[in-house]
Protein backbone atom coordinates (compact mmCIF):
# COMPACT_ATOMS: atom_id res chain seq x y z
CA UNK A 1 0.00 0.00 0.00
CA UNK A 2 1.42 3.29 -1.23
CA UNK A 3 2.03 5.85 1.13
CA UNK A 4 3.54 8.72 -1.59
CA UNK A 5 0.79 11.00 -2.95
CA UNK A 6 -0.43 10.81 -6.44
CA UNK A 7 -0.25 13.24 -9.32
CA UNK A 8 -3.87 12.22 -10.67
CA UNK A 9 -4.95 15.60 -12.10
CA UNK A 10 -7.68 17.24 -9.69
CA UNK A 11 -9.62 20.10 -10.57
CA UNK A 12 -9.19 21.77 -6.93
CA UNK A 13 -4.58 21.33 -7.45
CA UNK A 14 -2.73 22.96 -9.01
CA UNK A 15 -0.63 21.91 -11.57
CA UNK A 16 3.00 20.04 -10.48
CA UNK A 17 1.33 20.25 -6.79
CA UNK A 18 1.77 16.70 -4.73
CA UNK A 19 -1.92 15.82 -4.07
CA UNK A 20 -3.23 13.79 -0.92
CA UNK A 21 -7.01 12.75 -1.94
CA UNK A 22 -9.79 13.32 -0.15
CA UNK A 23 -9.64 9.86 0.62
CA UNK A 24 -6.19 9.35 1.86
CA UNK A 25 -5.45 9.06 5.57
CA UNK A 26 -1.71 9.77 6.62
CA UNK A 27 -0.24 8.91 9.71
CA UNK A 28 3.21 9.89 10.45
CA UNK A 29 5.94 12.13 9.77
CA UNK A 30 5.49 14.42 6.01
CA UNK A 31 8.53 15.93 4.23
CA UNK A 32 8.20 17.43 0.67
CA UNK A 33 10.23 19.58 -1.47
CA UNK A 34 7.46 20.36 -3.74
CA UNK A 35 4.44 22.06 -3.44
CA UNK A 36 1.27 20.17 -1.31
CA UNK A 37 -2.42 20.13 -1.62
CA UNK A 38 -3.74 17.92 1.40
CA UNK A 39 -7.59 17.26 0.50
CA UNK A 40 -7.78 13.84 3.16
CA UNK A 41 -6.58 13.41 6.60
CA UNK A 42 -2.88 13.92 7.88
CA UNK A 43 -2.19 12.94 11.36
CA UNK A 44 1.46 13.98 12.98
CA UNK A 45 3.79 16.43 11.63
CA UNK A 46 4.25 18.31 7.72
CA UNK A 47 7.38 20.09 6.49
CA UNK A 48 7.38 21.79 3.47
CA UNK A 49 10.37 24.31 4.42
CA UNK A 50 10.53 26.17 1.08
CA UNK A 51 7.27 25.39 -0.25
CA UNK A 52 3.74 25.74 -0.30
CA UNK A 53 1.02 23.81 1.90
CA UNK A 54 -2.91 24.02 0.58
CA UNK A 55 -5.32 22.30 2.86
CA UNK A 56 -8.48 21.87 0.89
CA UNK A 57 -11.33 22.05 1.80
CA UNK A 58 -12.16 18.39 3.03
CA UNK A 59 -8.75 18.27 4.32
CA UNK A 60 -8.83 17.55 7.69
CA UNK A 61 -5.45 18.50 9.64
CA UNK A 62 -4.05 17.29 13.20
CA UNK A 63 -0.39 18.16 12.74
CA UNK A 64 2.24 20.50 13.41
CA UNK A 65 3.05 22.62 9.89
CA UNK A 66 6.29 24.24 8.77
CA UNK A 67 5.85 25.72 5.44
CA UNK A 68 7.12 28.78 3.23
CA UNK A 69 3.37 28.89 2.40
CA UNK A 70 0.22 27.65 3.92
CA UNK A 71 -3.22 28.19 2.91
CA UNK A 72 -5.69 26.70 4.43
CA UNK A 73 -9.49 26.43 3.64
CA UNK A 74 -10.30 22.72 5.44
CA UNK A 75 -9.53 21.90 8.90
CA UNK A 76 -6.24 21.78 10.97
CA UNK A 77 -5.59 21.62 14.31
CA UNK A 78 -1.94 21.75 15.28
CA UNK A 79 0.80 25.02 15.35
CA UNK A 80 1.61 26.62 12.10
CA UNK A 81 5.25 28.32 11.04
CA UNK A 82 4.86 30.18 7.86
CA UNK A 83 8.11 31.52 6.83
CA UNK A 84 6.14 33.91 4.25
CA UNK A 85 2.36 33.88 4.63
CA UNK A 86 -0.43 31.74 6.18
CA UNK A 87 -3.77 32.43 4.16
CA UNK A 88 -7.00 31.45 5.99
CA UNK A 89 -9.74 31.20 3.97
CA UNK A 90 -13.34 31.85 4.69
CA UNK A 91 -14.56 28.20 5.87
CA UNK A 92 -11.50 27.12 7.12
CA UNK A 93 -11.16 26.26 11.38
CA UNK A 94 -8.13 26.68 12.39
CA UNK A 95 -7.19 25.65 16.22
CA UNK A 96 -3.12 26.22 17.22
CA UNK A 97 -0.91 28.36 17.71
CA UNK A 98 -0.07 30.54 14.36
CA UNK A 99 3.82 32.18 13.84
CA UNK A 100 4.24 33.86 10.28
CA UNK A 101 5.44 36.95 8.92
CA UNK A 102 2.04 37.72 7.18
CA UNK A 103 -1.25 36.69 7.04
CA UNK A 104 -4.78 37.37 5.55
CA UNK A 105 -7.80 35.66 6.64
CA UNK A 106 -11.03 35.93 5.38
CA UNK A 107 -14.71 36.66 7.12
CA UNK A 108 -16.06 33.48 8.32
CA UNK A 109 -12.82 31.74 9.48
CA UNK A 110 -12.66 30.01 12.38
CA UNK A 111 -9.30 31.13 13.98
CA UNK A 112 -8.78 29.96 17.99
CA UNK A 113 -5.14 30.39 18.61
CA UNK A 114 -2.57 32.66 18.98
CA UNK A 115 -0.90 35.17 16.04
CA UNK A 116 3.03 35.51 15.99
CA UNK A 117 4.20 38.00 13.37
CA UNK A 118 7.89 37.30 12.70
CA UNK A 119 9.69 39.99 11.35
CA UNK A 120 12.63 38.92 10.23
CA UNK A 121 14.03 39.42 6.69
CA UNK A 122 12.49 36.95 5.01
CA UNK A 123 14.52 35.03 2.89
CA UNK A 124 14.69 35.68 -0.82
CA UNK A 125 13.25 32.01 -2.67
CA UNK A 126 15.62 30.00 -3.99
CA UNK A 127 15.54 29.61 -7.93
CA UNK A 128 12.73 26.80 -8.07
CA UNK A 129 13.62 23.60 -9.59
CA UNK A 130 12.53 21.95 -12.54
CA UNK A 131 9.56 19.42 -11.21
CA UNK A 132 10.74 16.03 -10.62
CA UNK A 133 9.31 13.02 -10.84
CA UNK A 134 8.05 12.54 -7.11
CA UNK A 135 8.47 14.43 -4.15
CA UNK A 136 10.57 14.23 -1.79
CA UNK A 137 7.33 12.69 1.02
CA UNK A 138 7.03 10.11 2.87
CA UNK A 139 4.71 8.90 5.37
CA UNK A 140 6.20 6.67 8.22
CA UNK A 141 2.74 4.84 9.17
CA UNK A 142 0.59 2.94 7.46
CA UNK A 143 -2.11 4.98 4.99
CA UNK A 144 -5.51 4.09 5.22
CA UNK A 145 -7.62 3.86 2.30
CA UNK A 146 -4.90 5.21 -0.97
CA UNK A 147 -7.61 4.93 -3.71
CA UNK A 148 -8.32 8.09 -5.05
CA UNK B 1 -28.01 69.59 35.50
CA UNK B 2 -28.19 67.33 38.97
CA UNK B 3 -30.46 64.94 36.76
CA UNK B 4 -28.48 64.32 34.12
CA UNK B 5 -25.52 64.08 36.15
CA UNK B 6 -27.47 61.16 38.04
CA UNK B 7 -28.53 59.68 34.48
CA UNK B 8 -24.89 59.29 33.98
CA UNK B 9 -23.62 57.90 37.34
CA UNK B 10 -26.72 55.55 37.09
CA UNK B 11 -27.23 54.88 33.89
CA UNK B 12 -30.63 55.80 33.24
CA UNK B 13 -30.44 55.62 29.76
CA UNK B 14 -34.21 57.44 29.44
CA UNK B 15 -32.40 60.75 30.19
CA UNK B 16 -30.34 62.75 28.03
CA UNK B 17 -26.47 62.22 29.26
CA UNK B 18 -23.87 64.87 29.22
CA UNK B 19 -22.39 64.76 25.58
CA UNK B 20 -19.09 63.55 26.69
CA UNK B 21 -16.45 61.92 24.26
CA UNK B 22 -19.15 62.53 21.56
CA UNK B 23 -18.76 59.93 18.16
CA UNK B 24 -18.48 61.93 14.69
CA UNK B 25 -21.07 59.71 13.36
CA UNK B 26 -24.56 59.84 13.59
CA UNK B 27 -26.01 58.00 16.50
CA UNK B 28 -27.75 54.78 15.11
CA UNK B 29 -31.40 54.78 16.48
CA UNK B 30 -32.37 51.84 19.26
CA UNK B 31 -35.28 50.61 16.64
CA UNK B 32 -33.28 50.56 13.55
CA UNK B 33 -29.26 49.41 14.63
CA UNK B 34 -27.90 49.54 11.34
CA UNK B 35 -26.61 45.86 10.31
CA UNK B 36 -22.65 47.60 9.90
CA UNK B 37 -21.79 51.01 11.22
CA UNK B 38 -18.03 53.07 12.15
CA UNK B 39 -18.17 54.67 15.49
CA UNK B 40 -15.31 56.70 17.26
CA UNK B 41 -13.94 54.95 20.37
CA UNK B 42 -12.54 56.87 22.93
CA UNK B 43 -12.49 53.66 24.97
CA UNK B 44 -10.14 51.62 22.12
CA UNK B 45 -8.07 54.51 22.21
CA UNK B 46 -7.31 54.05 25.71
CA UNK B 47 -6.87 50.73 25.40
CA UNK B 48 -4.14 51.07 22.67
CA UNK B 49 -2.44 53.54 24.22
CA UNK B 50 -1.26 51.29 26.94
CA UNK B 51 -0.09 49.11 24.22
CA UNK B 52 2.58 51.57 22.48
CA UNK B 53 5.34 51.64 24.43
CA UNK B 54 6.66 48.46 24.38
CA UNK B 55 6.28 45.39 21.58
CA UNK B 56 6.00 41.95 22.54
CA UNK B 57 2.72 42.31 24.66
CA UNK B 58 0.12 39.47 24.42
CA UNK B 59 -3.56 40.56 23.39
CA UNK B 60 -6.58 38.66 24.15
CA UNK B 61 -9.37 39.01 21.23
CA UNK B 62 -12.91 37.08 22.95
CA UNK B 63 -14.71 38.09 19.58
CA UNK B 64 -13.28 35.83 17.30
CA UNK B 65 -10.87 35.85 14.38
CA UNK B 66 -11.00 39.37 12.11
CA UNK B 67 -8.15 41.03 9.66
CA UNK B 68 -8.70 43.76 10.99
CA UNK B 69 -7.89 43.47 15.03
CA UNK B 70 -4.91 41.00 13.76
CA UNK B 71 -3.24 43.55 12.01
CA UNK B 72 -4.26 46.48 14.27
CA UNK B 73 -2.13 44.44 17.55
CA UNK B 74 0.24 42.72 15.51
CA UNK B 75 1.26 45.96 13.74
CA UNK B 76 2.30 47.66 16.99
CA UNK B 77 4.32 44.42 17.42
CA UNK B 78 2.33 42.22 19.48
CA UNK B 79 0.90 38.79 19.41
CA UNK B 80 -2.57 38.31 19.74
CA UNK B 81 -4.48 35.37 20.86
CA UNK B 82 -8.11 35.22 19.40
CA UNK B 83 -11.35 33.04 20.90
CA UNK B 84 -14.68 32.80 19.62
CA UNK B 85 -16.60 33.07 22.65
CA UNK B 86 -20.23 33.24 20.73
CA UNK B 87 -20.01 30.34 18.98
CA UNK B 88 -19.39 28.62 21.86
CA UNK B 89 -22.43 30.47 23.56
CA UNK B 90 -24.20 29.65 21.18
CA UNK B 91 -23.94 26.38 21.51
CA UNK B 92 -24.05 25.66 25.36
CA UNK B 93 -27.18 27.88 25.53
CA UNK B 94 -28.87 28.99 21.96
CA UNK B 95 -31.61 29.84 23.42
CA UNK B 96 -32.37 32.91 26.18
CA UNK B 97 -30.07 32.98 29.11
CA UNK B 98 -30.81 30.16 31.31
CA UNK B 99 -31.75 30.69 35.46
CA UNK B 100 -29.65 28.31 36.17
CA UNK B 101 -26.20 26.64 34.81
CA UNK B 102 -25.19 23.18 35.48
CA UNK B 103 -21.66 23.49 36.55
CA UNK B 104 -20.14 21.03 33.51
CA UNK B 105 -21.20 24.06 31.27
CA UNK B 106 -19.32 26.49 33.21
CA UNK B 107 -16.41 24.52 33.36
CA UNK B 108 -16.62 23.98 29.69
CA UNK B 109 -16.97 27.65 28.93
CA UNK B 110 -13.89 28.60 30.87
CA UNK B 111 -11.72 25.40 29.33
CA UNK B 112 -12.66 26.03 26.12
CA UNK B 113 -11.36 29.78 26.14
CA UNK B 114 -9.86 30.84 29.59
CA UNK B 115 -7.57 27.94 29.64
CA UNK B 116 -4.00 29.95 29.99
CA UNK B 117 -1.73 30.49 32.69
CA UNK B 118 -1.87 33.28 35.17
CA UNK B 119 -1.27 36.74 34.29
CA UNK B 120 -0.99 35.58 30.43
CA UNK B 121 -1.96 38.81 28.81
CA UNK B 122 -1.06 42.30 28.59
CA UNK B 123 -4.41 43.50 27.57
CA UNK B 124 -8.21 41.54 26.63
CA UNK B 125 -10.64 42.86 24.30
CA UNK B 126 -13.85 41.93 25.44
CA UNK B 127 -15.83 43.60 23.35
CA UNK B 128 -19.66 43.52 24.11
CA UNK B 129 -19.94 39.94 25.86
CA UNK B 130 -20.38 40.26 29.44
CA UNK B 131 -24.11 41.23 29.63
CA UNK B 132 -24.95 38.36 27.43
CA UNK B 133 -23.28 35.73 29.70
CA UNK B 134 -25.61 34.11 32.17
CA UNK B 135 -25.04 34.31 35.79
CA UNK B 136 -22.72 31.82 37.60
CA UNK B 137 -21.06 32.16 33.88
CA UNK B 138 -20.39 35.61 34.26
CA UNK B 139 -19.17 35.42 37.32
CA UNK B 140 -16.26 33.03 36.31
CA UNK B 141 -15.49 35.16 33.70
CA UNK B 142 -14.99 38.11 35.64
CA UNK B 143 -12.57 35.85 38.18
CA UNK B 144 -11.00 34.16 34.63
CA UNK B 145 -10.67 37.55 33.60
CA UNK B 146 -8.76 38.92 36.71
CA UNK B 147 -6.86 35.59 36.44
CA UNK B 148 -5.30 35.82 32.88
CA UNK B 149 -4.35 39.87 33.19
CA UNK B 150 -1.00 40.88 34.33
CA UNK B 151 -1.23 43.35 37.31
CA UNK B 152 -1.32 46.79 35.15
CA UNK B 153 -2.85 45.23 32.20
CA UNK B 154 -6.01 46.59 30.90
CA UNK B 155 -9.30 44.94 29.50
CA UNK B 156 -11.59 47.04 26.80
CA UNK B 157 -15.82 45.83 27.21
CA UNK B 158 -19.10 47.55 26.30
CA UNK B 159 -22.23 47.76 27.81
CA UNK B 160 -25.59 48.54 26.50
CA UNK B 161 -26.84 51.83 28.05
CA UNK B 162 -30.66 51.67 26.73
CA UNK B 163 -32.99 49.37 28.59
CA UNK B 164 -34.84 47.80 26.51
CA UNK B 165 -36.54 44.33 26.64
CA UNK B 166 -36.49 41.39 24.34
CA UNK B 167 -32.92 40.71 22.30
CA UNK B 168 -30.36 42.83 21.53
CA UNK B 169 -27.93 43.05 18.20
CA UNK B 170 -24.84 41.72 18.91
CA UNK B 171 -21.64 43.02 17.60
CA UNK B 172 -18.61 41.95 15.38
CA UNK B 173 -16.09 44.47 16.87
CA UNK B 174 -13.16 45.34 13.99
CA UNK B 175 -10.33 48.15 14.60
CA UNK B 176 -10.51 50.01 11.88
CA UNK B 177 -8.37 52.78 13.35
CA UNK B 178 -6.99 54.37 16.69
CA UNK B 179 -9.84 55.28 17.87
CA UNK B 180 -12.34 54.04 15.68
CA UNK B 181 -14.30 50.89 15.23
CA UNK B 182 -16.52 49.26 12.51
CA UNK B 183 -19.46 47.35 14.18
CA UNK B 184 -20.95 44.62 12.15
CA UNK B 185 -23.93 42.83 13.33
CA UNK B 186 -23.82 39.00 14.08
CA UNK B 187 -27.60 38.21 15.27
CA UNK B 188 -29.53 39.07 18.35
CA UNK B 189 -29.30 37.98 21.41
CA UNK B 190 -31.27 38.32 24.86
CA UNK B 191 -28.97 39.69 27.32
CA UNK B 192 -28.89 38.22 30.64
CA UNK B 193 -28.50 41.03 32.59
CA UNK B 194 -27.92 45.10 31.90
CA UNK B 195 -25.81 46.94 34.13
CA UNK B 196 -25.61 50.80 35.36
CA UNK B 197 -22.88 52.25 35.76
CA UNK B 198 -22.70 51.55 39.25
CA UNK B 199 -23.27 47.94 38.44
CA UNK B 200 -20.08 47.84 36.29
CA UNK B 201 -17.94 48.79 38.66
CA UNK B 202 -19.13 46.15 41.00
CA UNK B 203 -19.12 43.75 38.60
CA UNK B 204 -14.96 44.72 38.22
CA UNK B 205 -14.70 45.36 41.69
CA UNK B 206 -11.22 43.60 42.52
CA UNK B 207 -9.85 45.21 39.73
CA UNK B 208 -7.79 48.34 40.29
CA UNK B 209 -9.63 51.00 38.37
CA UNK B 210 -13.10 51.19 35.94
CA UNK B 211 -12.72 53.92 33.64
CA UNK B 212 -15.93 54.91 31.64
CA UNK B 213 -16.47 56.32 28.41
CA UNK B 214 -19.94 57.90 27.22
CA UNK B 215 -20.85 58.11 23.60
CA UNK B 216 -24.17 59.21 21.90
CA UNK B 217 -25.12 55.75 20.57
CA UNK B 218 -26.12 52.78 22.56
CA UNK B 219 -23.18 51.25 23.96
CA UNK B 220 -21.03 52.71 26.69
CA UNK B 221 -17.50 51.64 26.72
CA UNK B 222 -15.06 51.12 30.04
CA UNK B 223 -11.83 50.38 30.42
CA UNK B 224 -10.89 47.88 33.20
CA UNK B 225 -7.48 48.02 35.18
CA UNK B 226 -6.31 45.14 36.45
Amino acid sequence: MSTMPTRIADAEAPKGTALIGKSVVVKGQIFSREDLYVDGEVEGTLELQDNRLTVGPHGTVKANIKAKEAVIIGTVHGNIEAAEKLDIRKDAKLVGDVKTARIVIEDGAYFKGSIDITRGEVPRPAPRPQPAAAGALSASAPAADPKL
Amino acid sequence: MVSRLKAWLFGSGAHPRPEVNAPSVPRPEAAEVPHRYDRQSHGLAEFLSHLRDCEGLAVLDLGGVSQANVTAITTLGHRIHTEDVWRTLDQLFPGPPPEEVEAVAVQRFLSDHFDFPEQSFDGVLVWDLLEFLPSPVLERTIEALHDVLKPGGHLLAFFHAEARPGALPVYSFRITGPASLSLERRGHRQPARLFNNRGIEQLFGQFRSVKFFLARDHLREVVVTR
